[in-house]
């Protein structure tokens, strides 16, 4: 009997992954003919391969630069710019988005300052950043604070302006003092605007970290690419290109992973 | 009860001046407080006007820039780059998002590249949209179109998802063709979420267009910035930032307007908490 019942088991096991493989394979599919079709075109000479490297070719110095050791150095610089400044506008935005909603004092002083600074193109600092804390890390990471802290108190305020009048209520007449409030229903009724307010900063991050490197730095992802544009290698250019925006779109989906995690008690 | 009723109207217009007039007073009062905060900072002599020039100096920079026709220049070619950037993502990314709601092949080829390209750093093309296409409008434009199209995308598809299937069903009921349901029925319905992702799409425009002139040169904000920057003109650079800001802040404004003005019939036109 248990053998009866195991086997079907066993088989629609498989062929769930299966399926799911093929799923995945088939959604994905038109990237793969794009890299076919980037890889013929070069091949061919459709285009100049000076404006357009063969697909190979790009991968051939990707694993060059890693073998030299260039592309994790700048990398590593990237990745703690962006771990830094969003960590910090994450920090310091949500405090400030949930206190602006639970203090009407706050709210009053800091929603103008809001409303004029939410709509200035982020990028514009990029020179003052460098003016007062010069080319290295320090300049980068303000940048990515400055541009990715109001998403983040937009989210915070927004959400926990929205959170249920009767559980706020409800919550006071049990007995709980304003902090108890605070953290146990405000907080948690935040978390999902907060969470989007976040992932836009995420994305945020990445873009101004790269126009920075790209402007004004001496090592990371901008400045590398920037360093083979000029030299003439673009088939590298090409791979450090591809690893950021790889990198960029990793970072969401693994960011969506735990967003999604941390959201499960709504059901 | 009646006495109430009677003394309202005569009370509530003094009132409603009385309590603008109040928050107006109230809602600049931070403004004020930061710009004599940077003013006083500024001649306080903590720091060298190199690192922080007085917030006069810099009005002064842009008077002069706005009297000269300097700013009219910079901030007509800064303009007239988002916005065409913003007019093709718009156009094009409607399109895109109608093709992939009413057509599987269009929906097979696009979705991938838009849940891939959606969360990339787009500005990191930039390099390669130079090499392509050179440092002028043509490839400005480009690199605003590739980074602001995608929430464009992306809002009118679930905008088109989640028109009410009672709406569609009335229309087909009532004898709506196919091009009478869509004119008709699913764009107005869409509307709202569509002009969302449109508010995202138009700061993102003048951000990419910023950075594009910083990179690439020429006249335009971003360049006259990176250009007071080389110098090592300081003034120069807060003025930049504070015209952009300006720039930045109309555009916003005019967006939302306009998105009021479009919704009139919506019934979030009438609620006063979407100020």
């Amino acid at each position: 009997m248990s053998s009866v019942a195991a086997a079907p088991v066993e088989r629609t096991a498989l062929q769930s992954w299966a399926e799911n493989a093929w799923r995945t394979f088939h959604r994905y599919s038109p990237l793969l003919l794009l890299a076919i079709a980037w890889e013929l075109a070069a091949r061919l000479e459709l285009v100049s391969t000076t404006a357009l490297p063969p697909l190979s070719d790009v991968i051939a110095s990707w694993v060059a630069l890693l073998r030299d050791g260039d592309l994790q150095a700048n990398a590593g610089a990237s990745l703690f710019r962006v771990g830094a400044g969003l960590g910090l506008a994450i920090g310091i935005g949500a405090a400030l988005g949930i206190a602006m909603a639970w203090w009407k004092p706050v709210n009053v002083l800091l929603a103008p300052l809001v409303e004029i600074f939410y709509p200035l193109p982020k990028s514009a600092l990029i020179p003052v950043t460098v003016i007062w804390l010069g080319f290295g890390d320090a300049s980068k990471i303000l940048l990515i604070f400055l541009g990715c802290m109001l998403p983040v108190t937009i989210g915070a305020y927004n959400g926990a302006r929205s959170s249920d009048q009767m559980l706020l209520w409800s919550a006071r007449s049990m007995g709980a003092g304003r902090l108890r409030v605070l953290r146990d229903v405000v907080l948690p009724s935040a978390m999902p605007e907060l969470l989007s307010g976040i992932r836009i900063a995420l994305a945020l991050s990445f873009i101004l970290l790269v126009s920075a490197e790209l402007i004004v730095a001496r090592k990371g992802f901008g400045y590398l690419i920037g360093f083979l544009g000029a030299n003439g290698s673009y088939d590298a250019m090409y791979a450090v290109v591809l690893t950021v925006a790889f990198l960029g779109f990793a970072a969401d989906r693994l960011y969506l992973l735990i967003a999604r995690r941390a959201l499960i008690w709504r059901a | 009860m009646a006495s109430v009723a009677q003394t309202a109207p005569v009370d509530s217009a003094a009132l409603r001046v009385a309590n603008a007039a109040f928050w107006l007073v109230t809602r600049s009062f931070s403004i004020v407080a930061l710009a004599v905060a940077w003013e006083l900072l500024a001649r306080s002599g903590m720091f060298t006007p190199f690192q922080l020039p007085a917030l006069s100096n810099v009005g002064l920079r842009i008077w002069s820039d706005v009297t000269s026709g300097e700013f009219a220049i910079n901030a007509g070619l800064t303009l007239y780059r988002a916005m065409t950037g913003f007019f093709i993502c718009a156009v094009l990314g409607v399109l895109i998002g109608m093709a992939m709601s009413r057509n599987a092949i269009a929906h097979w080829f696009f979705d991938p590249l838009v849940s891939v390209g959606f969360p990339m750093p787009k500005t990191a093309f930039i390099p390669v949209v130079i090499l392509w296409l050179g440092v002028y409008d043509v490839s400005k434009i480009t690199i605003i179109v590739i980074d602001a199209i995608f929430p464009v995308i992306t809002a009118t598809v679930i905008a088109i998802q989640g028109v009410e299937r009672e709406l569609v069903w009335s229309a087909r009921n009532m004898g709506a063709n196919n091009r009478e349901v869509l004119t008709q029925i699913v764009l107005p319905a869409a509307l709202p979420q569509i002009m969302t992702g449109l508010q995202v799409a138009l700061p993102l425009c003048l951000i990419v267009a910023v950075v594009a002139e910083m990179l690439m040169g020429g006249y335009g904000l971003g360049g006259a910035m990176m250009t007071a920057s080389r110098f090592a003109n300081s003034t120069g650079v807060f003025a930049g930032i504070v015209e952009i800001a300006i720039v930045g802040y109309i555009l916003v404004k005019a967006m939302s307007l306009i998105r009021r003005r479009l919704l009139i019939w919506h019934q979030e036109a009438h609620d006063p908490s979407t100020a």
